[in-house]
């Protein structure tokens, strides 16, 4: 089973929730961070890292330009403007490639090559779970976007692909720890999930983005669920709110966690939901429980 | 290219603007600015080309307002500043590029460059 931890908005508890159900999840899973742009699951989880490699995208590259012809069809065809011909011979400008390989088809004079753009690495190790419950192995899997780079969901794909094999060779099932939003790097890191688990505060603005994520998930048809975290918050005024969208949606809510100092201490601490105290560390197997009932139900 | 005049002084040039015609404001931008006002040195005549890209490319509207001053034919492009990717543009295609914008309105942006066609750049 694959879980995915989303929500709308940032900060609302993603990696917070995503740590702790992997800590407590029990049996062989895999922690995987896919918010690329700014991972953090490794901060709660202390990985030993035992691998790392670049993910690239194919992009041209000019080889020889003494065989164009200034045709111009490489840039035509381009809808990105990263192959532009100027003075009569193709300009590549690889960071605005998105790697559909159109130039490279169309030109029938060998002008262009692949070439590779390092777009950021994908790394993996292996991490301690909560050593109370069956602890099972929990491996870890992170990317990471290189700083300037805009496209993301390629590097997150690649991190599916791998989360695909090692599952295919250890069995067990995955946490994922989403980007936050509704556009493509989101939509890339929950593609494969088979539960998801929205995150959320009961802000106007944690409502709002909710609303947004759950619209852009829902055609999925994946069984999904909503974390309230900070409920209750004092000046948060939305509880009865997120209370209502989830009624109205059918979305259950698996779990609320209180705004309470105890828990930002243990997050300034790095340690994840589940280490604050014995009564979240509870309240964190009644949420791994309920998750794995909502897959299971679906499966 | 038929610019490519080495004396420089018959190149068609470019001013990004607001609008069309000599009175239109220029724009310090240039992958996001409105258009380009062209004037031709042989016979004065002012054309404008509509900048298609600057609101409805995300990335690459720089890339995009080089490519049209390569097909414009235009030889110098005068504008406030031009990004990273833009300039790598425009220099392939064997445009100049003044980054200078001194003037209320783009004749004179214009009379400016016809006056001093290397200005330093303002400290």
């Amino acid at each position: 089973m694959i879980v995915a931890v989303a929500s709308g908005k940032g900060g609302t508890g993603k990696t917070t929730v995503a740590a702790a159900l992997a800590r407590i999840w029990g049996g062989d899973r895999i922690a995987v961070d896919m918010d690329v742009e700014t991972p953090n699951l490794h901060l709660f989880l202390s990985p030993s890292i035992a691998g790392e490699q670049d993910s690239t995208l194919e992009v041209p590259v000019v080889a020889h330009p003494d065989r164009c012809n200034g045709c111009g069809k490489c840039s035509e065809i381009c809808a990105f403007k990263a192959i532009v011909t100027l003075g009569g011979r193709p300009v590549v400008f690889p960071d605005m490639c998105h790697a559909c390989g159109g130039c490279l088809e169309v030109c029938g004079r060998g002008v262009l090559q692949p070439g590779k753009r390092v777009l950021g690495s994908v790394r993996w190790g292996t991490a301690t779970g909560d050593t109370e419950r069956d602890p099972g192995s929990l491996s870890f899997l992170m990317g990471q976007l290189n700083v300037g780079e805009a496209m993301s969901p390629p590097l997150i794909r690649e991190i599916g692909n791998c989360l695909a094999s090692m599952l295919e060779q250890t069995g067990g099932d995955a946490i994922i720890d989403a980007p936050p939003g509704t556009s493509c790097p989101a939509m890339s890191a929950v593609r494969d999930a088979d539960v998801l688990v929205l995150v959320s505060e009961p802000t106007p603005f944690g409502l709002h983005d909710l609303q947004l994520a759950w619209r852009a998930f829902a055609s999925a048809g994946k069984p999904a669920g909503v974390v309230i975290n900070r409920a209750g918050w004092e000046g948060g005024a939305g509880d009865a709110a997120m209370y209502g969208f989830c009624r109205d949606e059918g979305l259950p809510v698996l779990a609320e966690f209180p705004f309470e100092r105890m828990v930002a201490e243990a997050y300034a601490k790095g340690l994840s939901l589940d280490r604050a105290s014995s009564r979240h560390r509870h309240a964190v197997a009644k949420l791994v429980s309920r998750v794995s009932a909502l897959g299971s139900a679906a499966q | 290219m038929t610019n490519r005049n080495p004396t420089g002084q018959h190149k068609k040039v470019a001013v990004s603007a607001f609008g069309p015609g000599l009175e239109a404001r220029p724009d310090i931008r240039f992958g996001r600015a409105a258009g380009f006002v062209i004037v031709d040195p042989t016979d004065d005549t002012v054309a404008f080309v509509a900048n298609a890209g600057a609101e409805s490319l995300g990335q690459g509207a720089g890339i995009a307002a080089a490519e049209a001053m390569a097909r414009a034919d235009v030889g110098v492009v005068l504008t406030g500043s031009v990004g990273p990717k833009a300039a790598a543009a425009l220099a392939a295609a064997g445009i100049k590029v003044v980054e200078t914008c001194e003037g209320r309105t783009v004749g004179d942006v214009v009379r400016g460059y016809r006056a001093d066609p290397n200005p330093q750049a303002a400290p």
